[in-house]
């Protein structure tokens, strides 16, 4: 089976953000695997393990997603792809990052396609399905399960705002990974030393048959700001049943949500 | 500049989401005086389309077909380009649900439009539509505007405040018959796992339970204090983990991130990945035994002690007060 999983590399979920010049400061940041492409990799190296095949993990970034990448080998992936479009794309969005993964993907007849159902940081959820589209194949997105049959039949369960849907579908296919769907490993010692050796191409626009303009965004960022800081509040003092009394009140009179 | 303006009106549980008005009041906004059409897709839907009438939509358009029962991407994506097709809009609004997040890339791609996801205010600046929008699950907000095609948009549940409803307005409502057929994606079943009605996103008051809370059993006076506010109850990944409860009711980072009027944390830490998707809450009551817990840093008002105390005795409180008004 050909499977791909679409990886971004994200902030730590540890880090606080710090703006600088109008732009989140990435200064010293440390930056992981987007925890749902974390579900997405190791789906699909048990997909691999149980039908066979090879997956190819690919990612649109910049030189740093190198060491991201070189993660998914260690867990197990067969090969890497950096996309770097960074010299020749300045504005970026969803509809870019779509355009140049399908674009790559297009000739490649890939059976499954694997991503996370969102970015922690970009947050918007488009990329996987818009990706599905533009190859004019079905998707599924937020799955806790996924089972594929000999023959091709898929059968993929589906987070819905905490309710199950259980979908049937077929292969080609593009599923959106939801927590739940596995336990992702952690990259072993030899799977680590493996990795080193693994085929890590680097690609870019030129390579895509694409010009600046077949990707342009269609969206622009004019500015980026910090939530208002919240101040501590009140701590209540007394007895408890005194204090759940004057919570109540406070909660009506003072804040007026009840 | 005048602009039409669409929106996907969403029917859970047989009645229509707050996030659907809230769309259309989004909807008003880009509109700049434009006409709102609502599109309003389903098996059996017709009887809401008043409904989004006097929410303040100007038109409906409904498209009633047996394949459109479940929510399937190719069905609702058919139907909706039909009504796209028909109504020619300049801007298009969907709630940003979980059918709302499935279903717009796909448009997005077949309008080879861009797409301005999860937004939590709409305004006008200067002649353009601005739209804030959370990164960094809330830790950052971010101002976008579009630069190029039909302007798509995703709303955040409970952000945007809908129009004060108005029996008295009227609007035509017209039926569109569109073939669903070719459903690539079949729903075989659904397995309702939460409790009829609030859904977390769209709950007005929360009640989260953190590994403070023990075991699953723990969970109950948590239910009890949501049900007396009309609320849901979520939890943290401490909770999650630890199998006291699932994983759909995480909130955080790596789970929802929701903005209700009143958080109540009860055994809640506060990890900077469970603030990052609850410190946008209007209101944020802790009730945590550590008085150093992270948790009170972000709290509006806190109380330090047993949750399991302080918890049932404010379920009576509040009971009281419901009898009282
Ligand atoms: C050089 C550069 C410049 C940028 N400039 C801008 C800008 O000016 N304005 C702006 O708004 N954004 C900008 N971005 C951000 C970028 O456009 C978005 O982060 C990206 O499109 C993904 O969107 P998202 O974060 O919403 O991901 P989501 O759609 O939430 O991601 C869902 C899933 O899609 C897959 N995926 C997402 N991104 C990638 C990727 N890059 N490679 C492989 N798989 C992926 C993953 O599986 C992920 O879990 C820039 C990014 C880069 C690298
Ligand atoms: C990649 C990644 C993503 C993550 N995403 C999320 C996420 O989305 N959401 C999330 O929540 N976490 C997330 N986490 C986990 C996060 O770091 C914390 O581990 C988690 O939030 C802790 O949960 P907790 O506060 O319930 O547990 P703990 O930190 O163990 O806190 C329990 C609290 O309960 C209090 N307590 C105990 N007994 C009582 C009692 N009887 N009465 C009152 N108080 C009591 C204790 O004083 C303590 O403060 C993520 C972590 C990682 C690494």
């Amino acid at each position: 089976m050909n499977i791909f999983v679409l990886m971004k590399r994200t902030f730590d979920t540890e880090e606080k953000i710090t703006i600088n010049n109008g732009k989140i400061n990435e200064e010293g940041a440390e930056f992981i695997i987007n925890p749902y492409d974390e579900y997405a990799i190791e789906e699909a190296i048990q997909v691999r393990d149980k039908h066979g095949g090879e997956v190819t993990v690919v990612t649109v970034g910049s030189e740093e997603a190198e060491k991201e990448l070189r993660t998914a080998l260690a867990m197990g992936c067969d090969k890497a792809v950096l996309i770097n479009i960074e010299d020749d794309v300045e504005e970026q969005d969803q509809y870019t990052t779509a355009k140049v993964l399908a674009e790559y993907l297009k000739d490649k007849n890939p059976d499954l396609i694997l991503a996370g159902n969102v970015a922690i940081d970009g947050g918007s959820g488009q990329v996987g399905p818009r990706v599905a589209e533009l190859l004019g194949i079905p998707y599924v997105t937020t799955i806790t399960k996924l089972d594929i049959a000999d023959g091709g039949k898929v059968t993929v369960v589906r987070d819905v705002e905490g309710d199950e849907e259980v979908i049937e579908t077929s292969l080609p296919l593009l599923v959106t990974a939801q927590q739940g769907l596995n336990e992702p490993r952690y990259p072993s010692l030899p799977g680590i030393m493996k990795a080193k050796k693994k085929p890590l191409d680097e690609l870019e626009l030129d390579d895509l048959d694409l010009d600046e303009d077949d990707v342009e965004a269609k969206t622009k960022t004019i500015e980026v700001f910090l939530p208002p800081k919240r101040e501590a509040g009140k701590i209540l003092q007394g007895e408890i049943a005194d204090q759940v009394k004057e919570l109540v009140g406070l909660l009506r009179s003072e804040a007026k949500v009840v | 500049m005048a602009r039409k303006v669409l929106t996907l009106a969403e029917v859970r549980d047989g009645s229509l989401r707050n996030v659907s008005f809230e769309a259309i009041a989004a909807a008003k906004t880009i509109a700049e005086g434009g006409e709102v059409v609502a599109a309003l897709v389903g098996d059996q839907v017709q009887a809401h389309a008043n409904e989004l009438i006097f929410r303040g939509a100007d038109r409906v358009v409904v498209v009633e077909h047996p394949n459109l029962k479940f929510y399937t991407s190719d069905g609702y994506s058919q139907a909706l380009k039909a009504v796209i097709d028909k109504e020619q809009p300049e801007a298009i609004v969907f709630g940003h649900t979980a059918l709302g997040k499935d279903l717009s890339p796909k448009l997005a791609v077949k309008l080879d439009a861009g797409l301005v996801s999860d937004v939590v205010a709409v305004e006008e600046v200067g002649g353009n539509i601005v739209f804030t929008r959370p990164i960094y699950s809330g830790k950052a907000f971010e101002k976008k505007i579009v630069t190029d095609g039909i302007m798509f948009v995703t709303v955040r549940p409970n952000n945007i405040a809908s129009l004060e409803r108005d029996e008295s307005r009227s609007g035509s409502v017209e039926s569109l018959a569109v073939e669903i057929k070719d459903l690539r994606a079949i729903v075989k079943e659904v397995v309702r796992k939460t409790a009829e009605g609030v859904d977390l996103t769209e709950a007005k008051v929360i009640v989260a339970g953190g590994r403070g809370v023990k075991s699953a059993e723990g969970f109950k006076p948590l239910q009890e204090l949501a049900e007396v506010l009309g609320g849901a109850v979520g939890a943290s990944r401490g909770a999650c983990d630890a199998g006291y409860c699932d994983y759909s009711l995480q909130i955080g980072q790596t789970g929802k991130v929701v903005t209700p009027d009143l958080y109540i944390a009860c055994g809640i830490s506060g990890a900077i990945q469970h603030l990052a998707g609850m410190s946008n809450s209007k209101v944020i009551v802790a009730i945590n035994k550590d008085p150093e817990a992270n948790i009170f840093k972000v709290a509006d008002y806190g109380i330090v002690g047993d949750l399991f105390e302080v918890v049932p005795l404010l379920t009576e409180e509040f009971k009281k007060l419901k009898v009282h008004s």
